[in-house]
């Protein structure tokens, strides 16, 4: 470890600091990416629930989100890690109950992104659809949901930069993602800026990778509805 | 003596505690074109709109020919069906093409073939004089021709009778012509049609029965000579002094 003292910034960036954070990266990107998918697909249908007419399924949908965004993450993911399991007997292992928390926690946001998409279709089209005949849910399928996919781009993108940057609080659970090697590797060489700055270019990097995708989409559509 | 195609007895709708329709009786037969005119806030959209319960009427029964309208769901959707509507503001699918909107409900609601349902599509844009606006998006479309998509879409159903909801209002003045010409020719081909409207001239020339709504009750009925020309009611004749 005396060694590491002389190192220039950049040799220690280089040799130490990028390559253990490049491992944390892609476990981070993975939790961003399989709790995003995860979450948007719970997110949607929590969403019709939460518009339903149905009272069954609407209040409990409303309460979800309401219970889930009233709440801090970092209480939901100690929850999943360590009060669900004894609640529900099963072992859960750190991986997986990260995913399962960082999920439900982005469902409510997604249901309310999907929500608000889909409340601000104008009225006409859904009495349109119902006046031919079409059923709620075929309405809903053919007429009304296809028209939000543009304007739900720029929200989703947000939330799922948001759900990156919260992966950071699974690091209480002791995976090995970004935030956590972080911590490792400048307590390790008592040297935490260079460590930092570095850790706050991975959750940079995969922000602004999103804001590219984003843009390219949103071009793309544009184009081909003019 | 046929079954008239629209019976409405009694029809009573509150909206809040608003009563908007005070008892509405209105019989629609075969072939017959009612314009229904009246100020605005007189109930008269809210009548159109309760005839394919767009709105639920609070009191009252409509039958379509012999069947009481409403009940469940999927009754009500097959029902719907045989009714056409076109709205004030067109309200076309604008993801959809002119024969994607024209075509959507025959595909969805009847399960027509793909190859029928564009054919019955084109022969219908045909007939309200759009066949070289078929692959457009409503978009690019004027208003008019937004509102004559809307009419073909309507008819892709076959409907039994047509509710037309102040179609003309929404558009610019030189476009309500080539609107009103579609429904006139509607008309002439026999189809029956409840016309919620402002256009005196059109109630004139064309409908076989012109209804005066007032404060959410039918004030005056009759031939459009005699309501229009020598209305009986004085609330009647205020209302046609304002807009004629």
């Amino acid at each position: 470890m005396g060694d590491d003292v002389s190192l220039t910034f950049w040799q220690f960036s280089q040799e130490i600091v990028i390559p253990r954070l490049l491992e944390g990266l892609g476990l981070t990107v993975q939790l961003t990416l399989l709790s995003g998918v995860c979450g948007i697909v719970l997110g949607m249908i929590i969403a019709v629930a939460r518009i339903s007419r149905n009272p069954v399924l609407r209040y409990p949908a409303a309460l979800y989100v309401t219970v889930v965004r009233g709440t801090p993450l970092l209480l939901q993911v100690l929850f999943v890690y360590f009060a669900l399991p004894p609640l529900i007997d099963i072992r859960l292992d750190a991986f997986p109950a990260g995913v399962l928390a960082l999920s439900l926690n982005a469902a409510a946001y997604f249901t309310e992104i999907f929500r608000a998409a889909i409340q601000s279709i104008d009225k006409g089209q859904m009495e349109a659809a119902r006046a031919l005949g079409m059923g709620y849910a075929v309405a809903m399928r053919r007429i009304v949901i296809p028209q939000t996919y543009r304007r739900l781009i720029p929200p989703i993108v947000n939330e799922l930069s948001a759900l990156a940057k919260d992966t950071s609080l699974v690091s209480s659970l002791a995976l090995a993602e970004v935030l956590y090697i972080t911590q490792r590797v400048s307590a390790k060489y008592l040297r935490p800026w260079e460590v930092y700055i570095w850790a706050a270019a991975c959750y940079l990097v995969i922000v602004l990778m999103f804001s590219a995708i984003a843009r390219y989409c949103e071009t793309h559509l544009a184009r081909r509805e003019s | 003596m046929t079954t008239p195609v629209l019976r409405i007895e009694e029809l009573h709708k509150y909206f809040g505690k608003n009563e908007v329709l005070k008892g509405i009786n209105l019989t629609v037969k075969m072939g017959e074109v009612v314009a229904v005119i009246g100020p605005s806030g007189s109930g008269k959209s809210t009548l159109l709109r309760c005839l394919n319960f767009l709105e639920t009427p609070t009191a009252g029964k409509i039958y379509f020919k012999d069947e009481l309208l409403g009940g469940p769901e999927k009754e009500l959707n097959r029902q719907r069906s045989h009714i056409g509507m076109v709205f004030q503001r067109f309200n076309l699918f604008p993801h959809k093409t002119a024969l994607g909107n024209v075509i959507e409900a025959p595909l969805k609601v009847k399960g027509m073939a793909k190859a029928e349902a564009v054919a019955l599509g084109e022969k219908l844009l045909h007939r309200v004089g759009l066949s070289d606006k078929m692959h457009e998006y409503p978009g690019r479309l004027s208003g008019g021709q937004q509102q004559r998509v809307a009419i073909a879409r309507a008819l892709a159903m076959e409907p039994a009778v047509m509710l037309f909801d102040e179609a003309t209002s929404a558009l610019d003045p030189e476009l309500v012509g080539e609107v009103l010409a579609v429904m006139h020719t509607l008309a002439s081909e026999g189809m029956t049609m409840v016309v919620v409207t402002h256009e005196m001239g059109f109630a004139k020339e064309v409908a076989s029965r012109v209804v005066f709504m007032d404060g959410g009750v039918v004030v005056e009925e009759g031939k459009p000579a005699d309501v229009l020309g020598n209305p009986q009611h004085p609330r009647t004749r205020e209302f046609l002094r304002k807009v004629l």
